[in-house]
């Protein structure tokens, strides 16, 4: 963490200056982890029409958080992403099994996780307000030590992106085409929906219940606005989740408003102008 | 390997290459998809299979491609070789044959951001396509789609080409490595005329330049008799096998499709 205090005190910012403001400049590397993450997840988020699933996933996080709080762990984190890792094997295997629909699987599976959380988090009469805080998320109350975990994530898909990119892709196309070139369509579907849930669970805290959804799918809207390949459609969907990560965290020092919900909007700007400039026809 | 060619053989292929079909039954969530489904497919051969739709045409070429469970044997001989059993995607007693499959054309949204090169990367190479992709693969690509007279394709949005386009991008990538049976799903729909001519004229290419079987499903019965060799009429059980003028002016046929019987050659 020296590193990173002494290269941020070169930069002309008041909080950037060497021996305070360490919640800042915690919260500005967080971010350069987890905006890359959601960047590169994003892309094959919206081109496999997954967003309703990992918005549902979300949901599913916090009734993990209620799950793990009741079973009186200090840190119901891990609970969660366990509660979400299950869900998504779960989600995977009736569609699989099932003839209904994605989207209709998805809002049995997704209902019926909030319905559990709201139960399990107001029983005996308990007041919901304390998951206040996940609902909107504070970036600026991250520590190094779960930056590092994040960062190993991130080290994760890279790998997962690197090894299985192209037939998770193929899958999403065309999954008979995928199987007859001897692609693992079930697997790849299944690792990649289990990242998506490891990835929203412990960014949970961080970025926002309400808002983590708009991470997973602003970046690769805004990119399949202007792109023509894969190559391009990441360059655009990373740049835009980094630039607004950092960008939404500026505001959020200046005017106080939450990280995740100016991130978000700064997403939302970059959207506008890509769907502004994109190639016609 | 594929030394013989007997396109034309219309029986005993003892020695020569053959796909047997032999009482093949599928079932699918409590009903008879398929139900004893017998015939041979030779290589050099191109074999059309018509019927209603649900006549389990699909199934069946999902029985091939081993994603479908089944009864009965679907075996493979290469020429002058051993028979080879495909069994629920497992084989024994030799090497699974390769089987090229063009599906029913996915549906590409027009602003999915996937190249013809991308595509094609993704399928055929380990490179993952997210980063810009070395001219090696470029090159690669490029020679495979030649194969379609495509290579013009290969920086254009999977999206923004037409039906017959895309039937030829999906063509090049099922020749790629050049399977021994070739599978092509309804690939006669959505493409235009001159499209239809144009595929029409590259698979009676493909079969005499790599000596492969090409079957084929479709419901333009007006062409079958200009590159077909054999026609199949399925209707969950083979109702008929034979040239495509003895198969469209059967019983059979007309039965099958409702039409009249004894208005001959009007399909």
């Amino acid at each position: 963490m020296e590193l990173w205090y002494s290269i941020l005190s070169v930069l002309p910012f008041d909080w950037a200056q060497p021996g305070q403001m360490y919640f800042m400049k915690h919260a500005l590397l967080a971010v350069l982890v987890i905006s890359p993450l959601f960047g590169l997840l994003s892309t094959m988020v919206v081109h496999s029409r997954m967003s309703f699933f990992s918005d549902a996933l979300g949901h599913s996080a916090f009734t993990g958080m209620a799950i793990g709080a009741i079973c009186g762990l200090n840190q119901p984190t891990w609970a969660a992403v366990l509660f979400a890792v299950v869900f998504a094997l779960l989600f995977n295997l009736v569609r699989r099994r099932s003839a209904l629909a994605s989207d209709t699987v998805i809002g049995v599976f997704s209902s019926t996780a909030v319905a559990l959380g709201i139960f399990l988090s107001t029983l005996n009469g308990r007041s919901f307000t304390r998951f206040n805080s996940l609902l909107i998320g504070d970036v600026l109350s991250v520590e190094p030590a779960m930056i590092g975990v994040l960062a190993l994530i991130l080290l994760a898909v890279v790998i997962l992106w690197a090894v299985s990119f192209n037939q998770l892709m193929l899958a999403s196309v065309h999954p008979a085409l995928a199987d007859s070139r001897g692609v693992k369509v079930f697997w790849q579907e299944t690792v990649f929906s289990v990242a998506i849930a490891v990835v929203v669970t412990l960014s949970m805290t961080w970025v926002g219940l309400l808002v983590i959804n708009s991470l997973l799918v602003l970046p690769g809207a805004a990119a399949r606005n202007v792109a023509r390949n894969m190559a391009q459609y990441h360059l655009f969907a990373l740049l835009g989740s980094v630039v607004a990560g950092v960008a939404g965290l500026m505001i959020s020092y200046y005017l106080s408003p939450s990280a995740g919900a100016s991130i978000t909007l700064c997403l939302a700007v970059w959207f506008v102008a890509t769907f502004l400039i994109r190639r016609k026809g | 390997m594929r030394k013989i060619k007997h396109g034309k053989l219309s029986s005993g292929c003892a020695d020569a290459c053959c796909l047997k079909l032999e009482g093949l039954s599928v079932r699918f969530q409590g009903e008879q998809v398929l139900e004893d489904v017998s015939f041979h497919l030779h290589c050099g051969e191109i074999v059309a299979l018509i019927g209603p739709n649900g006549a389990g045409k699909s199934t069946l070429f999902r029985s091939i491609l081993g994603q479908a469970p089944y009864r009965g044997d679907i075996t493979f001989s290469p020429a002058g070789g051993p028979a080879i059993r495909l069994a629920d995607g497992s084989v024994t007693g030799g090497t699974r044959p390769l089987v090229g499959y063009v599906p029913q054309s996915p549906s590409f949204d027009r602003g999915d951001p996937v190249s013809v090169l991308d595509f094609f990367t993704a399928a055929t190479a380990r490179w993952p396509v997210w980063l810009p992709i070395p001219q090696k693969y470029r090159e690669r690509a490029r020679a495979s789609l030649a194969r379609v007279h495509g290579e013009d394709l290969l920086d254009r949005p999977m999206g923004a080409l037409s039906g017959g386009e895309l039937q030829r991008v999906l063509l090049a990538l099922a020749l790629e490595p050049v399977p021994h049976i070739l599978i092509l799903d309804e690939p006669l729909s959505g493409v235009d005329i001159e499209g239809e001519h144009q595929l029409l004229e590259m698979l009676d290419e493909l079969r005499t330049q790599y000596d492969l079987s090409i079957f084929l499903s479709t419901h333009d019965f007006a062409t079958l008799g200009q590159f077909a060799d054999k026609v199949v009429l399925l209707n969950r059980r083979v109702l008929k096998v034979g040239a495509p003028g003895e198969v469209l002016s059967s019983p059979e046929f007309y039965e099958t499709f409702h039409l009249r019987v004894g208005r001959g050659g009007e399909a």
